[in-house]
């Protein structure tokens, strides 16, 4: 019962969201505040419609009920009860469902905020929010229903794919949607504003914080998809420039310029066609990396299943909302008031030159990624481009990018001084030189630009902290006061710092998985197996019965100069159900460094294949990710960006703005 | 701001957004021809021609009961599709579903004595998935049953 009236409850929110969609937008055409205020409430009716139909299905999940077929395709009734939830978004319905409830939660905190956006920008920009929610409501109704019956009902269930079944892919899938559908809320700004002919840096004041909280979640999910392919997968690679990663990092690149560019805007009231642009750009892209791993045009652990009605669906909806806002873009853009000019050396300059390379390095990006689909269904040929071609396009975009940063963040608004700059950056230069020469000291081996990579990771940390030890600490004064004075700094300062610093810590780890040594052995008990500094004893290889699957258990000892460091232990498991077999890495952390080691197939005389990674300071790579995060949810709670929203948009009533035709 | 060093500096910035996407232009091109790998199926591997030394992706089923297991990992196995198959050599851990009769692909090279050496194998991810290429593959030569006859078929070919 609970399951056909959660399939009502989506039916019911369709239509509220058309409601949502058509009323609000003729309510702002005529200036009508009754028919705007119909945002808002629908708004927050939807989600309690999409809402109640998400639980509804977790409830099934929950309860085992093998009448759904969803259930049925997904769950198993022995299955841990973390994968019994997570198992709701581990496939193709439930995972568009989650898609819609983000959009409709984003939706309605928009319609909360009532206060903080003038009506009128609200009502248009939650009609877009609704032109979206509709289109994959039809979309879930029509090929995706995730509360389909089966007749008669199962008396068990088929099993969640053992890939998913995993803590880290639990949490995956709702952080990256966090981070793609946010995205759609500066697309609905932008195209609010468009429509209203209007845009001041008033809108780049509201809208900053939600590209900001997005961009935040969606580093968070880029990171733990990358951790989970790093541990899951077996291989110790952390990143593929598969099809499905990059679907993930194109609308993070585009959304990091986008962040940059509303700051231009914000203070200096320039860029403004840009920025819109680069709002409908990035949700674009978001749409695309949707379409990518949910049409079955790839293959991967997230496709879940090929259905061509699924994908020409998808198709339909990213022309429409590509094509409809890039036209409402090109005819609309010209009548915006275009924005202030300013120097070449100033922070402002700087942050253009960041999205010219941001946006350059997302094209690269999206050429190598559809290249292949597209030279599939013109010629036939099948090609695949991988790591060598990212390494020649994407990296060499991003060096000079990432050199450019402690430079850009610097610089002072509207006219900079480059030599005043370089000079408070010396000290900084010196110690990523020395970081330089320490490292070619300390190694041996590796390629010859790892160095260079340590010493640039060191430039970008220093560099970032720089501005506050710039800006609070000065010679003969006590430190007292420098103390005082940097706690006193805004917090979208120390949000930016730490931020960039995050970025550097990235650019360490990358730098020094140079420095990885693998090795690959058969094993009997007793016998070892070396990489750097590490040894690995193989103790016993012990057989479990889990509850929804079986596997060997290889325990072993872990020595660093003869010295023990504890065990560790890794497992090749069977999935019953499935009869899907997988292996798991086991893990060892000191510090910064891990030791991964995945086992094989038994061998012909009894041994067991192993391979085993030393991965020195790795972990820096995630770390950095997430510091990034931080330093943007930081940036979130300054006080500035809440306030001066409202007291700007009591300043200029709705009724009394004229449009700029 | 005279109307002049308005329109220089637009230019300017327009010039500089220019030279960045030439930049991002060339880099794309120049590793287009270079860094690319084409997918070959052992029967395109013929019909191509296709040089010793050439990186490229061969996908196919991996042939019943020609798996050998060498030394250190060492492991050679035959992969086909329904007209030819080329014997592969490899040495490292196999991914967790690589089975005879699977559909598999392979990463790497063609020595000059025929022989692909592969320093990558990747197969599906779960079981009811075949790599793409190699259900294409069998599709286009006619003999996609499903995976199972599909090998079945291949081997009586």
């Amino acid at each position: 019962m609970l399951v056909e009236a959660g399939h009502f409850a989506l039916a019911l929110a369709l239509g509220l969201s058309l409601i949502q969609f058509v009323v609000p937008l003729w309510g702002a055409r005529a200036n009508d505040p009754v028919l705007m205020s119909v945002a808002p409430s629908s708004a927050l009716a939807v989600l309690g419609c999409v809402g109640f139909a998400f639980l509804a299905l977790t409830f099934a999940y929950l309860t085992s009920d093998f009448s759904v077929l969803n259930v049925v395709e997904n769950s198993h009734s022995t299955k841990p009860l973390i994968y019994k939830i997570s198992g709701v978004w581990g496939n193709h319905e439930g995972s568009m469902l989650l898609w819609v409830l983000i959009l409709c939660l984003f939706g309605a905190v928009v319609a909360l905020a009532r206060n903080s956006i003038p009506m009128r920008l609200q009502a248009n920009t939650l009609a877009v929010q609704a032109a979206v929610t509709v289109a994959f409501l039809l979309f879930i109704l029509m090929t995706s229903n995730p509360f389909r019956r089966l007749i008669p009902a199962a008396a068990e269930g088929q099993d969640l794919n053992p890939l998913l079944q995993d803590p880290g892919l639990a949490i995956h899938p709702p952080l990256l949607y966090i981070g793609y559908v946010g995205f759609s809320i500066s697309f609905a700004f932008a195209c609010a504003a468009l429509i209203d002919g209007r845009i001041d840096a008033v809108w780049a004041r509201i809208v900053r914080p939600w590209t900001l909280a997005a961009w935040c979640f969606l580093t968070l999910g880029i990171a733990m998809g990358s951790y989970w392919a790093y541990y899951e997968l077996g291989w110790g690679g952390w990143w593929f420039w598969d099809p499905v990663e990059n679907a993930s990092l194109m609308p993070w690149l585009a959304g990091t310029a986008l962040l940059h560019s509303t700051v231009v805007m914000e203070k200096r009231d320039a860029l403004k066609v840009w920025t819109i642009l680069l709002a409908i750009l990035t949700f674009s892209l978001s749409l695309l990396g949707t379409f990518l791993v949910r049409s079955g045009v790839l293959t991967s652990v997230h496709s879940f299943a090929v259905d061509p009605a699924r994908g020409t669906f998808i198709l339909g909806i990213l022309m429409i909302f590509i094509g409809g806002s890039l036209a409402l873009f090109a005819w609309r853009a010209p009548l915006l008031q275009q924005g202030g000019l300013f120097a070449p050396i100033s922070r402002e300059g700087a942050l253009v030159v960041n999205n010219l390379f941001l946006a350059s390095a997302c094209a690269t990006v999206f050429i190598g990624t559809l290249y292949p689909l597209a030279l599939e269904v013109l010629t036939g040929e099948k090609i695949s481009v991988g790591a060598p071609f990212f390494n020649a396009t994407f990296l060499p975009l991003v060096l000079p990018l990432l050199l450019l940063l402690p430079f850009g963040q610097t610089l002072a608004w509207k006219r900079g001084n480059f030599l005043g700059t370089a000079q408070r950056l010396y000290t900084i230069f010196g110690l990523a030189i020395l970081a330089v020469l320490i490292t070619l000291a300390l190694t041996r081996g590796g390629p010859v630009l790892a160095p260079f990579g340590i010493g640039l990771g060191v430039y970008l940390v220093l560099g970032s902290l720089n501005e506050i030890v710039t800006r609070s600490w000065s010679r003969g004064k006590p430190l007292s006061v420098a103390w005082a004075k940097a706690t006193g700094l805004p917090r979208s300062t120390w949000g930016t710092v730490i931020a960039h610093a995050g970025v550097g810590l990235v650019v360490l780890g990358i730098s020094a998985t140079a420095w990885d040594v693998e090795s690959l052995g058969t094993l009997k008990p007793g016998e070892r197996i070396g990489a750097g500094p590490y040894e690995l004893r193989l103790e016993r290889i012990v057989p479990r019965q889990e509850a929804n699957y079986r596997e060997d258990a290889a325990l072993f000892r872990v020595f660093r100069n003869g010295q023990e460091l504890g065990t560790v232990e890794s497992m090749k498991r069977l999935y019953v159900t499935r009869g899907m077999p997988t292996t798991e890495a086991g893990i060892l952390t000191s510090g910064l460094t891990q030791i991964y080691v995945s086992l094989g197939e038994v061998q012909p005389d009894g041994a067991m294949g192993v391979r085993l990674y030393y991965k020195p300071l790795v972990l820096l790579i995630w770390i950095g990710a997430v510091v990034m995060a931080l330093g943007g949810a930081l940036s979130l709670t300054d006080r500035r960006l809440r306030i001066a929203a409202p007291s700007r948009a009591k300043a200029s009533p709705p009724v009394a703005s004229v449009p700029a035709e | 701001m005279t109307r002049r060093t308005r329109k220089t500096r637009r230019l300017t910035l327009i010039a500089a957004a220019g030279c960045v996407l030439a930049i991002a232009l060339g880099l794309v091109l120049y590793a287009m021809n270079d860094t690319i790998v084409f997918f070959n199926s052992p029967a395109d591997v013929q019909a191509k021609n296709v040089a010793p030394g050439t990186r490229f992706r061969l996908g196919g089923l991996v042939k019943e009961g020609s798996v050998q297991r060498g030394d250190k990992q060492q492991i050679e196995f035959d992969v086909m599709d329904a007209q030819s198959s080329i014997r592969v050599q490899y040495q490292g851990l196999l991914p967790d579903l690589f089975r005879e009769g699977q559909g598999i692909v392979a990463e790497g090279r063609l020595e000059p004595s025929g022989v692909f050496r592969a320093d990558t194998v990747l197969a599906k991810h779960d079981e009811n998935y075949m790599p793409r290429e190699v259900a294409d593959t069998l599709k286009r030569q006619g003999h996609w049953q499903g995976e199972a006859k599909a090998s079945q078929q291949a081997q009586q070919n």
